[in-house]
């Protein structure tokens, strides 16, 4: 359930590093199934430089309205812009549904990040 | 619902449930010297008899008087079925219900509400109402804010009501939001397309368009648009309702943001509330607008129905972060509007404002040809106009006051430019005979002035 290949923060994103050094962030399965269905994606402008931790996109459920938090430094390359018109993305496949890409400023934080069995464990705590 | 008051019975069971002697012991923690002993200046309760009887006397000594003040609340003749229907039971509550999808007759009233606004601005959406004109532009402001993103300057007309530039003001201060002030012309009392160049290329978030603006004069929207458009900046245009069955409503100048004083909508002008305000905008930038939203679905058995919508902007759920702290909307006075709208339908509200429009040229024609008056500004206006006088403008006013008649708001204060002026307005409240008794009463006035004038200075 929770990919191997990824990294993970405590507030529920997904990052994936790619061969060009940039990364692709997303929110969790647990994530999407906390927040139920999704209606609607704010996603950062392009271009913007963002500090780890900065809130810098949306996801708003029929629920509930979740801020993104930056999982690293950097500025943002991507937005994906298939979620404008269709967000139920994120509910059907959470790790396929990306929501930005960014430029790393400082590629040392990724020691920092989660993996898998750590953030399996922090969605655990979460659910009891 | 009925007011049940507890009982003594009921007041004793339920203090021996909780242990204690008397109500006055609940307020123990409270120290003696900061309780209230009684209200000393508030007689005792009276029978309803004597109280009709007193409001009535009190009533008789306001008199009455021919109103020609407008100034952003107007007078206009409100069809009897309007309050009566809006005060039906089913109807009468202040609010969206908090139980929402439990009231559907509300929330469909509240829909149509919205169609019909939306069909009167020429915009794609628009919530459920606000409080009042001047905290709507407050209001419109900050989401042109939020929307923009990188400016937190917004271009504030001089021609905007001086009121709405206050409220305005203190509600965003704090946000360090700038309203920079942009002159108008002197000559046409209309915002300067010169004054405006000095910005040209600068970082603002909104230009805000008022339509008429408070002088009651059309201001040139299409150009304003465009400019602020050019220029990277939202157009707010602060409307008045009824003006937008004569006006090309403001979706079609190139409006972002719409909102207004929705009180000339059947709303009596009640020493100045409740009203409400409107506010419409295009649906991109629905998620930014405040308020509440009501749509149209259907339930599970495929019956229409209606909802809240898009609630994930609201403080209920979006807490600090939501669009706005107004989780709710003026439910009673919007439903006399929407009722007072279903009345008169498009036509008949194009012929309040065409009899309103008429009766002001009219009324402005015949006090303009008296000496010592003249127009301040020639440019074409709605239903209301500015007078300059050689006199007093307060003397003025009072000299038509003692005349039983309400000749208008002195303007010296917010436009001492403007020398002794004041601004005058007719709806179509007024008949020709009203408009005659002003122009005799206002060279009664102007000649009462002058004959005291030159008795101080023979003093």
């Amino acid at each position: 359930m929770t990919p191997a290949n990824l990294k993970y923060t405590k507030s529920h994103e997904w990052v994936k590093q790619e061969p060009d050094g940039s990364v692709t962030v997303g929110i969790t399965h647990h994530a999407q199934e906390m927040l139920g269905d999704v209606v609607f994606v704010e996603a950062p402008a392009v271009g913007r430089q963002v500090m780890q931790g900065e809130e810098c996109a949306v996801v708003e459920s029929v629920k509930a309205a979740a801020d993104i938090y930056a999982p690293l430094s950097g500025e943002v390359l991507a937005a994906n812009s298939k979620l404008a018109d269709a967000p139920e993305k994120i509910n059907a496949d959470a790790y396929a549904a990306w929501i930005f890409k960014l430029k790393p400023s400082s590629p040392a934080e990724i020691g920092g990040l989660l993996d898998a069995a750590a953030y399996q464990a922090v969605a655990d705590a979460e659910q009891h | 619902m009925p007011f049940i008051p507890h009982t003594e019975d009921d007041i004793r069971a339920m203090l021996a449930a909780i242990g204690v002697r008397s109500v006055d012991d609940l307020f123990d923690e409270i120290p003696a010297v900061l309780r209230s002993r009684g209200l000393q200046q508030v007689p005792p309760g009276v029978s309803e008899m004597d109280i009709t009887r007193l409001m009535h006397e009190r009533a008789v000594q306001d008199g009455f008087y021919l109103n020609f003040i407008g100034a952003g609340a107007y007078e206009h003749h409100i069809p009897a079925a309007v309050w009566q229907i809006a005060t039906r039971g089913e109807f009468y509550s202040a609010y969206t219900p908090y139980q929402a999808e439990a009231s559907q007759g509300t929330l469909q009233l509240l829909y149509e509400y919205q169609t019909m606004m939306t069909s009167l601005t020429g915009m794609d959406v628009t919530n459920a109402s606000l409080y009042d004109g001047a905290s709507a532009l407050a209001e419109a402001v900050l989401m042109a804010v939020r929307t923009h993103k990188s400016s937190k300057r917004a271009l504030m007309p001089l021609t905007a009501p001086p009121v709405y530039r206050k409220v305005v003001h203190t509600l965003v201060k704090d946000q360090n939001i700038e309203l920079v002030p942009v002159q108008y012309a002197s000559t046409h009392g209309h915002t300067d397309l010169q004054a405006l160049q000095q910005y040209a290329g600068q970082d603002f978030a909104a230009l805000i368009v008022p339509q008429p603006n408070f002088f009651g004069i059309i201001e040139p929207a299409d150009e304003l648009a465009a400019w602020a458009k050019q220029n990277g900046m939202l157009t707010i245009a602060l409307v008045n309702p009824t003006s937008l069955a004569l006006l090309r409503p403001p979706g079609e100048w190139g409006a972002d943001i719409v909102i207004g004083e929705g009180q000339p909508l059947g709303v009596s002008l009640a020493s100045g509330g409740p009203y409400f305000g409107f506010m419409a905008c295009r649906e991109q930038y629905v998620r930014q607008m405040p308020g509440r939203i009501i749509g149209a679905t259907h339930d599970v058995d495929g019956k229409a129905g209606y909802t809240l919508t898009l609630q994930a902007r609201e403080q209920h759920i979006r807490r600090s972060k939501a669009t706005s702290n107004i989780c709710t909307n003026q439910g009673l006075v919007v439903t006399a509007a929407t009722i007072y709208m279903a009345l008169l339908g498009p036509e008949g509200l194009a012929r309040v404002a065409q009899a309103s429009h008429a009766n002001t040229l009219a009324l402005a024609q015949k006090l303009a040809a008296l000496p010592g008056v003249k127009r301040a500004f020639a440019t074409p206006v709605f239903h209301e106009f500015v007078l300059q006088f050689e006199a007093s403008a307060g003397s003025v006013l009072q000299a038509l006051r003692a005349q039983r008649i309400l000749g208008g708001v002195a303007l010296t204060h917010d436009y001492p430019e403007l020398g002794e002026a004041i601004l005058v307005c007719a709806t179509e409240t007024k008949n020709a005979a009203d408009l005659d008794s002003y122009a005799h009463a206002l060279a009664a006035a102007l000649q009462s002035t002058t004959n005291s004038r030159r008795h101080s200075w023979q003093m």
